[in-house]
């Protein structure tokens, strides 16, 4: 009976996947000194439902890898081992290592990464290095401690089905094994007969042993002596095994790693500024890592919770109903006055019965933001040791759902507001002691919905943006007058502008300022914007707002001649007819309108389009006020008609991106209408600059 | 119009779908070609060239459409029922996209192996000639074949003044050869 197992490695590896973000969040919990029992099995079910699930599926690399860390768990969740930062360390770099390897066998790729025996062999030396209470072997997963050691041995042993019938015990041999040396054993995956031809005294296994061990092969083969004829065995001599007296010493592994230098370690805390360095540029490995699957995982799966799918379910089935009602009234011969009734019941069912499919429906596609939170711990750990700093991350609303092509394309953004924080915003624990703070810091990020928007929050406690600084570089660079003044905010703002750095030394971090015009057109790009708050000395607060969805808005029908747009509903303050004195036209040609207290230009929708309108004035048509940025302006229009939800199309699909046009949309008689981009219109109309630098 | 197999593919043996613009004969590779549709009123895009004339609803799908006359420079028709919108598959940036492209009128399908197309002849004008595929005779006709990914994918198609005298001299070139 053979199943093709690979139609549920998918599902395997979504969950892996999930099993290892558990296992980073519950290792980046942990007090090392006073561990959780409970998160340590935790994260023991991880790494343990790994392993079965990568051994089933035949995944021998991750199997034997996560069975490493399965034993090191499973000691210090007995109690046979204490629990040592560097263990946690050790830990968190294999989350990443298999994550990598995950990722290698989900694109069907070779894994080679030097990290891995390098690692290995790191594990393996822990293991066998016994600082347990109580000497207990399970053979034959034991490792057991053991003098200097020179060579590392792998010995493949195919038990012959008769070996139990003669007597012999594979037990005792491996136990004979491993007091030669620290052995650690894995059974590969076998075949056992069909059932009929299955023998319950016969043995079916295959064992794969590693021995570390200054004994020669003779001795080694010796102990398999009588059982030589009719097992298969095999003995091949891996890599030169490290020296285990661990209180001298401890040598790199070889020959894969000659480029590390021996690092002379007295015991394993020591070995921290290695692990350190070690984490340092996994981070960054690991950066690039999940931008490439952030890459990839935007045509991938998605999982729904099953209430989800059994709202959606009952919804069809209700529509299903309504459609079977609906069906009976045509086949009526003549439709009168009762018919008719029931038709139009029909249709008010129908019609809501849509409106609440599509609700469903999207609700399929919103996820807790909490998939965006979840990597900053590990952020904010590995960058706070890298640069020194005490940070205590706060996540807030992290059940707050948005869209998940939205929370995709928020992330990079995010990582770059969070990175810029811990360098630039938080000061060193000396200096915030110095300035009567609390040593370690604070880095919130908050999520939670306001209206039809999703709002983000990045604030820090730090020392809050440096405006002496920014106006000098902004003068250095030409972009103030070296005379004009500005007020703290727009100062502010000035860090949006393309390559702008006020670090003084740009790390290999971020400079805060350095793409923090990318992390503004980012958001725009999803229609959304950022604002920045900022007071010296007691930190900044970084405010994004998004929509829920990118497939879905709300707009407003507008007409310009004959031509018919869409403008976001979300954009748009209000709409009014402006009289004619209230309307300044000024020398460059452009026209304000007086509105309240503000002057606002006016766009001339019809001109920037190049189309034929009714109003051409300004008095004779409507002005619509509409928000770019924060900034107002108002768009030249003939005519309002209806508001309505849009469904979002792309321009660019089969044409071009053009200017003011954020897509396209299918209106109720199947033609195709415009939906405006508010900020690339107010760009188009060439008044974006001039109002950035009044404000 | 006769079916093809897929050993006369293998030979370098393409079915071509020709349609007529001002008198003359294109063809365009028929496997490019997704369906043949009437001409229906467009959305007009913003500030788009003169021969971008809108685009449509294609069962959900926004589709450009683009008057091909207008982008070879040829005087204009009216538009009417007989219009003729030829939806083809381009490839453009490594992607597929969908566009329309307004003709006279469909004229035929017929296929061509690789050695009956002739290149085009070279006009000194030092532009960039590869929109076009060649020249082959078909009963009798000269047409000419277009290659439709580098005309409609190209952004640096030759203006349509240009274009306009290509295919001036090409329709010289098919009289001297159908003589």
């Amino acid at each position: 009976m053979d199943i093709d197992l690979s139609q549920f490695s998918q599902v395997f590896f979504e969950e892996s996947i999930e099993g290892l973000a558990i296992m980073e969040s519950e290792l980046l919990k942990l007090d090392v000194a006073a561990p959780d029992p409970e998160t340590i099995n935790t994260i023991f079910r991880a790494a343990h439902s790994i392993k079965g699930g990568s051994a089933t599926f035949g995944f021998m690399q991750v199997a034997n890898y996560t069975h490493l860390l399965e034993t090191l768990l499973d000691e210090i969740r007995d109690g046979r081992r204490q629990m040592q930062p560097d263990h946690v360390d050790m830990l968190l770099l294999s989350v990443d290592l298999l994550r990598g390897m995950f990722e290698a066998l989900m694109s069907q790729a070779e894994f080679n990464d030097p990290k891995l025996p390098e690692l290995e062999l790191r594990l393996n030396n822990t293991l066998a290095n016994q600082p347990s209470q109580t000497q207990s072997i399970s053979p034959p997963q034991a490792t057991m401690a053991s003098d200097s050691k020179t060579l590392c041995w792998q010995i493949d042993f195919k038990a012959g089905a008769d070996i139990m019938r003669c007597g012999n015990d594979p037990m005792l041999m491996f136990a004979e094994l491993a007091s030669k040396g620290t052995l650690t054993a894995e059974l590969l995956p076998v075949s056992f007969p069909a059932w009929d031809d299955f023998d319950p005294e016969a043995c079916y296994l295959h064992w794969r042993l590693r021995l570390i061990t200054d004994e020669p092969l003779e001795k080694l083969k010796e102990v398999f002596e009588w059982v030589e004829d009719e097992c298969e065995i095999s003995y091949q001599q891996t890599a030169a095994a490290p020296s285990a007296d661990t209180s001298t010493e401890m040598l790199s592994p070889s020959p894969q790693s000659e480029v590390d230098p021996p690092v002379a370690a007295p015991d394993v805390i020591a070995l921290t500024p290695q692990v350190q360095a070690l984490a340092t540029d996994k981070a960054v490995a690991s950066q690039k890592q999940s931008a490439a699957a952030a890459k990839s995982g935007e045509s991938s799966s998605i999982r729904v919770s099953t209430e989800k799918i059994d709202m959606l379910i009952n919804m069809v089935g209700e529509l299903v109903i309504t459609q079977a009602m609906l069906g009976q009234i045509g086949q009526q011969d003549e439709i009168n006055q009762e018919s008719l009734l029931l038709l139009q019941q029909g249709l008010e069912q129908l019609a809501s019965h849509t409106r609440d499919l599509q609700e469903s429906v999207m609700q399929i596609r919103m996820l807790p933001i909490s998939f965006a939170f979840n990597r900053f711990p590990r952020l904010v750990r590995d960058i706070g040791q890298q640069l020194g700093k005490k940070v205590e991350l706060i996540l807030k609303g992290e059940d707050t759902e948005l869209d998940k092509t939205v929370l995709e394309k928020i992330v990079d953004p995010m990582v770059h507001l969070v990175r810029n924080s811990l360098d630039h915003g938080l000061e060193s624990p000396e200096a915030r002691l110095a300035q009567g703070k609390s040593e370690t810091g604070t880095i919130m990020l908050n999520a939670y919905h306001q209206g039809g928007c999703i709002i983000i929050e990045i604030a820090d406690d730090g020392a809050g943006l440096n405006t002496h600084k920014i106006l000098e570089k902004a003068r250095q660079k030409g972009l103030v007058g070296a005379e004009e003044e500005l007020s703290e905010e727009a100062i502010h703002q000035l860090i949006f502008r393309p390559g702008f750095s006020t670090a003084d030394a740009v790390s290999d971090l971020s400079g805060r300022g350095v793409g923090m015009d990318v992390v503004k057109r980012n958001i725009h790009e999803l229609n959304g914007s950022i604002e920045l708050k900022s007071e010296a000395g007691k930190g900044s607060r970084f405010t994004i707002r998004l929509p829920l969805t990118l497939a879905i808005l709300d707009g407003q029908l507008i007409r310009i001649g004959k031509h018919i747009y869409v403008v976001p509903l979300v954009s748009i303050y209000e709409s009014l007819q402006v009289p004619t004195n209230r309307i300044n036209r000024l020398s460059d040609g452009h026209e304000l309108i007086r509105l309240r207290d503000e002057y606002l230009p006016v766009i001339k929708m019809y001109r920037e389009f190049n189309h034929d309108a009714d109003a051409r004035e300004i008095k004779d048509g409507l002005v619509m006020v509409v928000d770019h940025n924060n900034e107002k302006a108002g768009l030249l229009v003939d005519e309002l008609l209806a508001q309505q939800q849009v469904v979002i199309k792309s321009l660019e699909e089969n044409y071009t991106r053009i200017p003011g046009i954020s897509g396209a949309t299918i209106l109720g008689d199947g033609t195709v209408a415009l939906i405006i981009d508010v900020a690339g219109l107010v760009k188009l109309a060439g008044i974006g600059s001039s109002n950035e630098h009044a404000a | 119009m006769a079916d093809i197999s897929i050993e006369q593919v293998k030979q370098g043996n393409q079915q071509y779908l020709s349609f007529i613009m001002a008198n003359e004969e294109y063809g365009v590779d028929i496997l490019s070609v997704q369906e043949i549709r009437g001409w229906e009123p467009t959305t007009v895009l913003p500030n788009a060239p003169d021969y971008v004339k809108g685009v449509i609803n294609l069962r959900g799908t926004i589709v450009p459409i683009i008057d091909l006359r207008q982008k070879f420079g040829i005087k204009t028709l009216e538009y009417g029922a007989t219009t003729v919108v030829i939806v083809v598959k381009v490839t453009m940036d490594e992607t597929q996209k969908v566009i329309g492209i307004v003709v006279d009128a469909v004229s035929d399908v017929f296929s061509i192996e690789e050695e009956e197309i002739r290149q085009a002849p070279d006009f000194g004008h030092g532009t960039d000639l590869r929109f076009i595929k060649g020249l082959a005779n078909v009963q009798d006709k000269m047409v000419i074949l277009l290659e439709i990914n580098r005309l409609l994918g190209s952004a640096i198609l030759p203006d349509p003044e240009t274009l306009n005298r290509i295919i001036g001299n090409l329709e010289q070139q098919a009289q001297v050869m159908t003589a």
